[in-house]
């Protein structure tokens, strides 16, 4: 079943890890916050696994020193770019969901997901 | 245009076609009185009990059990099936992998050419696919155009608790020594790093989005030091409105342009100047600073909102 890179592949084994470990935060934890936290850890791995995707051995940042050109000199510098967008849309992804959770905190004053239900349920919604 | 449509009404600020439709009443901070609270306590005693009331309620239990066992069944599999994959996929770091293709390749031997940047990434992100980053500086401007939207509080209901509650802790800013001295070694640092990092992104690591992230935190030592009513000198909505506006007007114009050029084979007529120089890469230089500073008001609103709801 398990092919032939999975300890030379180590770090996307990482990556895949972490990316259960957020998940399984999603699923299991009840309360808002630590949810955001979960989804948070999800994006890290998501950059971790791309960063690894990148990484070409024995070779360095795709910054131009001493005129060196070569493709053998550089590793892959597409997805160093994928991973800002990543960053920036974590960023705003992250403050939406907080801000909409501080407004739920205001309204039902818990941030557990059951009672929020068990209170919009006796509002009859 | 039509006078008197429901556009141009709209337009002119006659009508505004969303009210009533949508809440729009901005949410106030949680003041209960004194004897709400404890009912409420008891009210939210009550429905806990009612639903992690387990002892009693047998179906519920059953629920709580086959839910956790099959989230955890869920994760195992899923972390399964992806390490099986990953497994699979072309070793880690070796230069014949699919992923490292012609267009790496001609980003690395072409980009210093073409861009006139030394850090080949700002290089791909702000001159090959500018429209990405475009894209990139919206979606934050978008954010938090909705984080105004969540939690702006109107300026007029000044007796409202979170506003008295931040009047309350202003005695802590004047008697907040140790962070004032601090602050005000360390936030004229941070900002001048942020600056460096931004103005020198195109020829070493960093860039628009680490610079203004850079500078947002220095903003946010200096307001947590000083209070808002230091910040509200140099900061408000309108700065944020304008500078916003200003940065990525600017950008889009400049890059439509140079692509219109370039599709065109036209002459630019944007000198990309001596690699290695600060005044290089033509539009790299503005664009970066562009995304700082829409990156670092960004930052600070964000604070602001989630801290005040308020400038």
């Amino acid at each position: 079943m398990f092919g032939p890179n999975l300890f030379t592949n180590y770090g996307e084994a990482v990556s895949v890890i972490l990316f259960v470990i957020g998940f399984s935060n999603l699923l299991m934890q009840k309360n808002l916050i630590k949810k955001i936290i979960g989804l948070n850890i999800m994006d890290t791995a998501v950059y971790l696994f791309l960063a690894e995707k990148g990484y070409i051995r024995d070779r360095v940042a795709p910054i131009v020193v001493d005129g060196v050109q070569e493709v053998e000199a550089y590793i892959n510098p597409v997805p160093s770019g994928l991973v800002l967008t990543g960053i920036v849309v974590s960023v705003s992804v992250t403050a939406i969901m907080l801000s909409l959770t501080i407004r739920l905190y205001r309204r039902y004053h818990t941030l557990d997901l059951d009672e929020i239900s068990m209170l919009l349920k006796k509002e009859g919604r | 245009m039509k006078k008197n449509s429901a556009f141009s009404r709209w337009f002119y600020g006659e009508k505004d076609t969303l009210l009533g439709k949508v809440e729009m009443k901005p949410q106030n901070g949680h003041a209960p009185r004194a004897g709400e609270i404890r009912e409420l306590m008891e009210e939210r005693r009550l429905i806990r009990e009612h639903i992690y009331d387990v002892e009693d309620n047998q179906k519920l239990r059953l629920f709580h059990r086959l839910y956790q066992a099959a989230a955890v069944v869920f994760c195992l599999m899923l972390m399964l099936i992806m390490l099986v994959v990953v497994s699979w996929l072309p070793e880690n770091g070796d230069p014949d992998n699919p992923v490292n293709n012609e267009v790496s390749a001609r980003y690395i031997e072409n980009g210093l050419q073409e861009t006139g940047a030394v850090n080949i990434v700002t290089g791909m992100i702000l001159d090959y696919r500018a429209f990405d980053t475009f894209g990139e500086s919206n979606v934050l401007f978008i954010s938090t155009v909705t984080v105004l939207i969540l939690l702006h509080n109107k300026k007029k209901e000044k007796k409202t608790s979170a506003e008295g509650g931040m009047r309350a802790d202003k005695s802590i800013y004047e008697e907040n020594l140790i962070l004032q001295k601090i602050a005000g070694i360390l936030v004229p640092i941070i900002v001048i790093f942020g600056i460096y990092v931004i103005l020198n992104g195109h020829l070493s690591p960093g860039g628009g989005f680490s610079g203004g992230a850079i500078i947002g935190a220095g903003l946010i030592l200096y307001q947590n030091a000083f209070g808002f009513e230091k910040t509200e000198r140099f900061f408000t909505e309108k700065t944020y409105k304008w500078v916003c506006f200003v940065s990525l007007t600017f950008y889009c114009l400049a890059k439509s342009y140079s692509f219109f050029t370039g599709a065109n084979h036209l002459e630019s007529g944007i000198p990309l100047g001596k690699a290695g120089a600060i005044l290089s890469s033509g539009l790299i230089l503005p664009l970066n600073i562009c995304v700082g500073l829409v990156v670092a008001c960004t930052m600070y609103t964000f604070f602001a909102m989630f801290r005040k709801g308020d400038f």
